[in-house]
């Protein structure tokens, strides 16, 4: 991994695990944004709900930077 | 049919219906409730006295076929709280009642002696019966013989042991439309039914329909209301996962008490997810979509069988589902569900019972994890109505004192659900002035602080966090007498054809011309009723507030203690 690159632990819940996975290390560009690593989880950024990075609300402009946890959820609820 | 108050007096055993007083005419479901509840109430009276009344009430748009409108309201003075109180659930009942021509049924006065009795409720009234085959049944048998008795189609209300016991904790049971339990859970009333020594309400079926004033704005309007819902992506995730959704997202935001509110994160939280459970339902075959009543097009309600293939339970909710799971550290769902069938049967709410247990482990009952000990005790203790039983069925703040423990999460002693008010600051609002004591469904805050839903407030934050409580709990309350099901409110915040639509629907009913601000009048007026039964009844704002240790004990991952002034909560009721 080079300076420029970054590992975070990328977690997806509910219909966006099928054919994906549940929780996976992941290596980036160190400048990738969250909607960028969504897209290039083929999910429509369109479905996404919530996302946090280290268990706090992110909006999907937000870089993540190295060891971060970001989580990714479709629109959900419930109560 | 005209409507009418039905109103049965316990102590002389008379029955008799009334034309519907002017005054309760535009109102229903909750709203009618706690408005009964505070006209003819003593507000200091004992709840399991003769004083108290229970009156069963289903909402505006119940029987028509307005999509999930199905909800019915039971109120009282609960012997839980001490406070007024509404309990909401599904089941074929209200609908029913509704067709009957029954805006309310008033139960009230206590009989003498020990004989037990059963309503049955028809087109031509009430009628009083003794009780012998039911007494001492669970829940399931009791619809199960009267399913003998009478058909498969009537309606029942019913109480457990729990109930005949009069335990603090006891739900009342309606019958959904394939013979299973919904539960009227929170703040005892089933205590108040069992009070007055009625173990079930039977409802006759009829061929009689709602009468609506403009049918073809009802159809319009309704049209339009059900795509609002039937389009609605959480409708449809809530659809395939259920309501236990939550666990993974309330786990990953740091909110979910875990080992009796010590925890914000819970280690086994993927062993009890709502994507857990869906695979498990499926591989059973079960049904990962249910209705609670015929007309809901949101269907977040499943059944879940065990590792036979066999029915175990249904409307497994997220609230019972981290209770037994995360807050008593149980990360087996088996054991949960049956535990959530044990609960069912011996009608207790499944959320007091559970922080209960949480409580009682950390007293040293037994260790946390253990679920098949918490199932032992349901069955061996609760059930029976040992001296354990008993102190365990009334609740968590029952059991805090019993065995000394500090660390109770209630207020006004009913335990706090699924949201520590630590990590999600709204739902601590909600939590501390919520006019029935802890209730998530008062102001639901988790769809703005969690999910994104009508916009979004950090719910770390301490900024706009009354107001957010304020106004979910002023729209809850009106929907709450509505007859719909809470969970139009996803759709109804972030999509602008839905209210207006709902507002037709009940225009349309009922010849009115209602404006959206009349509804949310009508919520504001729900809520002070509410308020004003309460402080009649010796509450004050010193009764709105977190238990201590909230202020003290700051909760992982976040490291965050309660930290809404006293003087900002006090603010709530500023409107
Ligand atoms: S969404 Fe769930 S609780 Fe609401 S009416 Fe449908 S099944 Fe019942």
């Amino acid at each position: 991994m080079s300076t420029n690159e970054i590992s975070i632990t990328v977690k997806l819940f509910a219909f966006f695990r099928e054919n994906r996975f549940k929780q996976q290390e992941q290596t980036f560009p160190a400048t990738i944004t969250v909607r960028e690593i969504i897209q290039r989880l083929g999910i429509d950024p369109e479905e996404v709900g919530v996302t946090m990075i280290n268990s706090r609300h992110c909006t999907l402009d937000q870089t993540p930077v190295q060891g971060d946890q970001l989580a990714i959820f479709p629109v959900i609820g419930g109560g | 049919m005209a409507e009418k108050i039905y109103r049965v007096n316990m102590t002389n055993l008379t029955t008799s219906t009334e034309p519907v007083p002017d005054k309760w005419l535009g109102l229903g479901g909750r709203g009618l409730t706690s408005t009964i509840v505070a006209d003819e109430v003593e507000p200091t009276c004992h709840p399991l006295g003769g004083k108290n009344k229970l009156v069963v009430a289903p909402g505006l748009l119940s029987g028509t076929v307005a999509a999930n409108s199905g909800r019915l309201s039971i109120g009282a003075k609960s012997p839980l709280t001490g406070t007024i109180k509404e309990a909401n659930s599904g089941g074929t009942a209200a609908q029913m009642l509704a067709k009957l021509g029954c805006k309310a049924l008033i139960i009230e006065g206590l009989p003498e002696g020990d004989a037990w009795y059963t309503l049955l409720i028809s087109k031509d009234g009430v009628t009083i019966q003794e009780e012998q085959e039911l007494v001492g049944k669970g829940n399931f048998d009791v619809v199960a013989t009267i399913g003998k008795r009478t058909d498969e189609k009537h309606g029942i209300i019913t109480i457990g042991p729990a109930g005949e016991m009069k335990l603090s904790a006891a739900n009342i049971s309606i019958k959904d439309p394939d013979s299973h339990l919904r539960s009227s859970g929170r703040g005892g009333l089933g205590a108040v039914m069992g009070s007055k020594r009625v173990k079930c309400i039977i409802i006759e079926p009829t061929d009689a329909k709602v009468e609506i004033v403009d049918q073809e704005k009802f159809t319009e309007a309704n049209r339009a209301f059900t795509k609002a819902l039937v389009d609605n992506p959480i409708s449809q995730a809530l659809g395939t996962y259920g309501t236990n959704v939550l666990v993974n997202i309330i786990n990953e935001a740091g909110a979910l008490p875990t080992r009796n509110f010590t925890n914000g994160q819970f280690d086994g939280h993927e062993e009890i997810s709502g994507e857990t459970m869906h695979d498990i339902i499926v591989e059973r075959e079960g049904k990962p979509k249910h209705n609670c009543h015929k007309g809901c097009v949101i269907q977040c309600s499943q059944i879940y069988n065990d590792k036979e293939k066999k029915y175990k339970t249904s409307g497994f909710e997220y609230e019972s589902i981290w209770a037994m799971g995360a807050d008593c550290c149980v990360d087996n769902l088996d054991h949960i569900a049956e535990a959530d069938h044990l609960m069912d049967d011996i009608g207790v709410d499944s959320i007091e019972t559970s922080v209960a247990m949480g409580v009682a482990m950390e007293g040293g009952l037994l260790e946390f994890g253990d679920g098949e000990g918490i199932c032992r005790i349901l069955r061996e203790d609760v059930a029976k109505g040992t001296p354990l039983g008993r102190i365990i069925g009334c609740g968590a703040a029952s059991v805090g004192r019993a065995f000394g423990v500090t660390r109770v999460p209630v207020v006004k002693n009913q335990a706090i659900p699924a949201y520590d008010p630590r990590a999600v600051k709204g739902m601590g609002i909600t939590y501390a002035t919520s006019t029935q004591g802890a209730d998530h469904t008062m102001g639901y805050t988790i769809a703005t602080n969690i999910l994104g839903v009508g916009g979004s407030i950090d719910p770390l934050s301490q900024d706009g966090q009354v107001e957010l409580s304020r106004n979910l709990q002023i729209a809850t309350a009106a929907i709450d007498s509505t007859g719909m099901c809470l969970f139009i409110a996803f759709a109804a915040l972030d999509d602008e054809k839905c209210l207006p639509a709902l507002v037709d629907m009940i225009n349309a009913r009922f010849g009115a011309d209602l404006t959206a601000d009349d509804v949310t009048n009508l919520g504001i007026s729900i809520l002070k009723t509410e308020r004003a039964f309460n402080e009649a009844a010796g509450f004050t704002n010193k009764d709105d507030r977190l238990p201590e240790f909230f202020y003290e004990e700051p909760i992982a991952p976040h490291n965050v203690v309660w930290d809404i002034p006293d003087e900002e909560l006090d603010k709530f009721w500023d409107f």
